[in-house]
């Protein structure tokens, strides 16, 4: 069945192309760019059709409106704090919520110290159309994994968001490249926003400005300016 | 002027509880008939057809996450935070692991301890069980038998030191 969507793999799509299936066919999951409309499979997105085996398709789209997803990880910072609830600012439409519970080791009597514009590394939990998105600080088993509050002397910009899917993508030449040149700390949400730790500003400086040229530039760009950058560093 | 009394009680009053036991079985049937019409008359229901649950074979998945397999998100090099590399690890391996373990589809779960390591121990448990269950004389032999055999190994070992200055 999955034939007609196999077919296109590699393909541009648009938005309004139709896969349906005539042969009652085996499971398929639809990721992000695609939607189910009855039997039938919807284009939502313009770009590539990628496929995973055994059965994943989606469309690699490039966007910049960052749409949150459940269970992705992302950099939020606190705007406001009411009561027993933090509002955090993802970059999505709309502020999403953060409890003051879910943060490790948090209890009604303990709080989580947490001021309003701190850099905050969360998980959704609740993320669809019709609802304000959830986040929170912890995993299934209650522990945190690195997520919670963070960013004590760091620069925080703003990639697009294919730019964090290149940077996130296991064995990327980016990141390899880039801890070649000297060390550093870096934070990466799923939401554009990128933090970056390094031993001086201007080593920050120097990343912030690297990780955004690199949205546009060819391999071969990018070596010989990591190489300059290195040389000059040490 | 009692008897016609008795024959003019009400259906409702016939109905309660303490009055089922006098009734003869005529009654009792002609009560209950009628009960049940008046529940199937109340009855309704909604003149809808039959929904279906259809099985879903297409599942929605809003997140590049699994789709493109990507990793862990916080990260650190040569050594600048090393509770994130250690994090890193952790988080990232983790996820390789999962793959793995669905590319092999392997059905017995990891070993935390030994086939050897288990034999030991139930060996242990096997003789505290005896002693358990032992009656009293068999008891004392079994623990003679032991201060026996321990003297033995220790009277070898057993010599004076003399302390060194």
């Amino acid at each position: 069945m999955s034939d007609c969507l196999k077919d296109k793999v590699g393909d541009v799509l648009l938005p309004g192309d139709i896969f349906s299936f005539e042969i009652k066919p085996e499971k398929v999951i639809c990721g992000p760019g695609l939607r189910r409309n009855g039997d039938e499979i919807l284009v939502c997105k313009s770009g590539i059709l990628r496929h995973k085996q055994p059965n994943m398709y989606w469309i690699d789209s490039q966007q910049k409106r960052y749409v949150p997803a459940k269970g992705e990880s992302v950099i939020g910072i606190v705007t406001a704090k009411s009561g027993d609830i933090f509002k955090v600012d993802v970059g999505g439409s709309e502020l999403a919520t953060l409890s003051y519970l879910a943060f490790e080791g948090a209890t009604k009597r303990n709080r989580p110290n947490v001021k309003v514009g701190d850099l905050v590394y969360a998980q959704f939990i609740i993320a669809n159309k019709d609802m304000e998105p959830e986040l929170v600080c912890i995993d299934s088993c209650g522990r945190s994994n690195g997520m919670g509050v963070f960013g004590e002397g760091g620069l925080l910009f703003r990639v697009s968001l294919g730019l964090v899917r290149r940077l996130l993508a296991p064995q990327n030449a980016i990141v390899k490249e880039l801890e070649k040149v000297f060390p550093f700390e870096m934070v990466v949400g799923m939401n554009g926003r990128v933090w970056v730790k390094a031993q001086t500003t201007q080593h920050m400086l120097v990343l912030a400005n690297l990780l955004e040229s690199c949205e546009n530039m060819t391999a071969q760009q990018r070596q010989a300016l990591f190489r300059r950058v290195a040389d000059g560093a040490s | 002027m009692a008897n016609d009394n008795a024959t003019k009680l009400s259906k409702n009053l016939l109905r309660m509880k303490f009055m089922q036991r006098g009734l003869d079985a005529e009654v009792k049937k002609q009560l209950e008939e009628e009960e049940k019409r008046i529940i199937s008359d109340e009855h309704w229901y909604l003149d809808l057809p039959e929904l279906k649950a259809k099985e879903n074979f297409i599942i929605e998945e809003r997140s590049f996450v699994p789709c493109e397999d990507l990793m862990y998100g916080r990260m650190s090099f040569r050594g600048f935070n090393p509770e994130v590399e250690k994090l890193m690890a952790l988080m990232n391996v983790k996820r390789e692991t999962e793959e793995e373990e669905e590319e092999d589809d392997i059905t017995r779960m990891e070993t935390d301890v030994t086939d050897e390591e288990m034999a030991r121990r139930y060996e242990s448990l096997v003789g505290s069980m005896r002693r358990k269950f032992a009656t009293k004389r068999e008891r004392s032999k079994m623990q003679n038998e032991d201060v026996n055999q321990s003297s033995m190994e220790t009277e070898v070992k057993k010599a004076f030191l003399k302390p060194q200055d």
